[in-house]
């Protein structure tokens, strides 16, 4: 049964994410709009974009409080996920020392969640453009998690029996469900957020590389821009 | 509340734009359909509806909140109308869940806040330098302003405007006799001035080059004073040139109401008359939104300019003009002119985060500071949250100029006015440098309102105007 939430859901999210991209792609940017000053060169818009990813750029610029809390919460995302890696394919030895790392960072990741959980409903203007499923996304994250941190810190589970489960399942060779109770909910709720991340505000994971502000080169006047819709 | 409304276009306006007369039947499903439409049309809403994750940078970034407080021109709020809709009709979560992720239904209600609130909006820009993502709301009030076009919900205004520039070829509907008295008037009115005879030509084939003004430029004060500084820079640097009656215009309202097509027609007669009047290069005046259409649009819209002189940009700002030629020597200014003046800098939207001037990122900041530093001996800068890519609009850009919606306007120009009274109160600021027509018009009517003198504002050419020395001519060197 596990196994065939387990592969709906990673197909959901397969086929979703790339319907997703695939629509966005099709949409032609009709005009040049990048938000100036803008780079005037390819490797320029490369540059700003990796910024953008990579630093958060704007959003500091926007507001403090939530690029701190914003960015904690997606750099310790990464850390965590790499430290996942291990339960799906062999990874290099050195890997296992820096596991301390990982630890920390999922602490971190729950901690910052907490925080802009508080923050949306706290502030105002946050809390009035926030919808349920604002929230829910929020309390979903959380409890993977906290499910997670639990795992690490109090009901250690079966490690090789997970490891294997994990690797038969992203290889398609199909998994025995581990026996762990808490494992299993730690899991469904991935599960969850992978089915459901196509259909929410998690695309924008992909988008970002495809707004037409933040990815186009500002060269209007010395390359013709051609608007594929308006037929010349 | 009075004076945050549009009022409403009539048959009058909306039958010669190819719009529906009144609203039409089926009205709802007919806006869905076109939203579908668009959706596919450009990138930029289809991203932009699906990827904004509420962070709440852009929050408190428009100055239209600031200036109302109301919570619906809070950026994401304002998109968050058509993102509503667009859950509902086109995302499983909205047509299943629709309490859950606020889904509506395109209904009376949701349709009178898109009138109302995509109607606040002037198209500035400065939520989108803010948002991770760069999601820009003028995007999406331009699709809301064409799909309600789409359906016979009309704003008058900008409907009325377009019609005059289809028609006579600018938006004040100023016809060519009455433009050419003009011209002359202002030409006896410099010589009488200074003793120079500075010429403003009119339809004057073989040019160099075409200069397009914005129409206010012929009417308004303080316009008119950058228009006479702009001939005097012409005559100065012993460059010919021609206004076209035709394409006296350089505004194009095409874009406040989201229409490519009357963009791309409004933009197409000046492309036609540089054609016809055989000039070398066009170069465009003080307009925000204008440049950003000239810019950013016009090579897409009605490219290529292989016609004109491929040794300049084309189309060539007045700063970008005038600028170079000072960098060549062909101008002298003498700066104690503008004595009287200590003078700050307010960018323009449009010309700000819409456009460049000049070859490297952020000329459209420096340029015009530059002319304006060679033609004065006392400048300072405003608050640095509200100047170069963050400054906040003058309350009037996007099709919102118009008398009906007068309580928005001297609500929105709030940050710019508490920036400004600073340094009038520190430094003695006395003159507010602009090369936007809007801007101009705007401020010389709400500042009042703020105790602040009309005359404090002025183009960059009224400064130029009054430094430039005529006669001491040296040609292009
Ligand atoms: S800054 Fe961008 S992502 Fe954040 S709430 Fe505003 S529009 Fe949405
Ligand atoms: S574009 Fe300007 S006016 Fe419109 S929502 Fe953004 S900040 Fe406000």
């Amino acid at each position: 049964m596990l196994m065939l939430i387990a592969y709906i859901a990673l197909v959901t999210f397969v086929v979703g994410f790339g319907w997703r991209l695939w629509t966005y792609w099709l949409a032609p940017a009709p005009l040049k709009i990048p938000t100036t000053p803008a780079p005037v060169s390819k490797s320029g818009v490369a540059w700003r974009l990796f910024t953008e990813v990579a630093f958060f750029n704007s959003l500091f610029k926007g507001n403090k409080w939530t690029w701190v809390g914003g960015y904690a919460f997606h750099a310790a995302l990464l850390l965590v996920a790499l430290r996942h890696l291990r339960y799906f394919v062999p990874v290099p030895e050195v890997f296992s020392h820096m596991q301390i790392f990982g630890i920390l960072a999922g602490l971190i990741m729950v901690g910052a969640l907490g925080f802009l959980l508080v923050r949306r409903w706290y502030v105002p203007r946050t809390r009035h453009i926030s919808s349920l499923a604002d929230y829910g996304m929020l309390l979903l994250l959380l409890a993977i998690g906290g499910s997670g941190l639990l795992m690490t810190f109090c009901v250690r589970p079966d490690i090789v029996s997970i490891k294997e489960a994990m690797t038969g399942w992203i290889t398609f060779q199909g998994f025995k469900t581990p026996e762990d109770a808490l494992f299993v909910l730690h899991f469904l709720l991935v599960l969850l957020l992978l089915a459901i991340f196509p259909f929410s505000k998690l695309m924008h994971l992909g988008g970002i590389f495809f707004s037409p502000t933040r990815n186009q080169v500002d060269n209007p006047r010395e390359e013709r821009h051609v608007n594929p819709w308006a037929g010349n | 509340m009075a004076g945050m409304k549009p009022y409403p276009a009539a048959e009058k306006h909306m039958t010669p734009m190819g719009f529906p007369p009144a609203r039409v039947e089926n009205w709802q499903e007919k806006g869905v359909e076109k939203m579908g439409e668009m959706l596919k049309k450009y990138r930029s809403l289809q991203v932009f509806m699906d990827i904004c994750v509420k962070c709440g940078s852009c929050t408190d970034k428009c100055h239209y909140y600031i200036g109302t407080g109301d919570p619906n021109n809070m950026p994401v709020q304002r998109a968050e109308l058509m993102r509503k809709v667009y859950r509902r009709y086109f995302t499983p979560a909205g047509k299943i869940l629709p309490g859950v992720v606020k889904a509506e239904e395109f209904d009376e209600k949701v349709l009178q806040e898109w009138v109302t609130y995509f109607h606040q909006c002037s198209q500035c820009r400065r939520c989108s330098v803010f948002c991770p993502y760069g999601i820009d709301t003028a995007e999406v009030t331009m699709a809301a302003r064409e799909i309600m076009d789409s359906i016979g919900v009309g704003h008058k205004y900008s409907t009325e405007i377009i019609g005059k520039v289809h028609t006579l070829g600018n938006n004040l509907g100023i016809p060519a006799p009455a433009l050419k008295s003009t011209l002359q008037f202002l030409e006896d009115d410099i010589l009488d001035n200074t003793g120079h005879e500075v010429r403003l030509p009119l339809d004057e084939p073989g040019a160099e080059v075409m200069l397009v003004p914005p129409s206010a430029d012929f009417f308004s004060e303080p316009h008119i004073q950058s228009l006479i500084g702009y001939a005097k820079v012409f005559h100065q640097a012993g460059i010919s040139f021609t206004i076209s009656s035709f394409a006296s215009e350089a505004a194009n309202f095409g874009m406040f109401i989201g229409s490519y097509d009357h963009k791309r027609k409004i933009a197409k007669r000046i492309a036609d008359k540089a054609r016809e009047l055989k000039v070398k290069r066009i170069v465009v005046g003080e307009c925000g939104h204008a440049w950003r259409v000239a810019y950013s649009f016009w090579n897409t819209l009605n490219g290529p300019f292989d016609f004109l002189d491929p040794r300049y940009p084309a189309p060539q700002h007045i700063c970008e003009f005038t600028h170079d030629l000072l960098q060549r020597g062909a101008l002298t200014l003498d700066k104690e002119a503008n004595d009287p003046y200590v003078v700050t800098f307010h960018d323009s939207c449009n010309v700000a985060r819409a456009s460049r001037m000049g070859p490297n990122p952020g000329g459209q900041f420096e340029i015009p500071r530059e002319l304006i530093k060679a033609s004065c001996n006392r400048f300072v800068e405003m608050d640095e949250e509200t100047i170069r890519e963050k400054t906040f609009c003058c309350g009037g850009g996007g099709g919102l100029l118009t008398d009906e919606l007068m309580d928005l306007r001297i609500k929105g120009v709030l940050p710019r006015v508490t920036a400004l009274k600073q340094v009038m109160k520190k430094d003695g600021v006395n003159f507010l440098a602009l090369i936007c027509a809007i801007c101009k018009a705007q401020f010389t009517k709400v500042l009042p309102m703020y105790k602040i003198p009309m005359e404090t504002v002025g183009g960059v050419h009224q400064l130029v105007s009054n430094a430039i020395v005529l006669g001491a001519k040296k040609g292009i060197v």
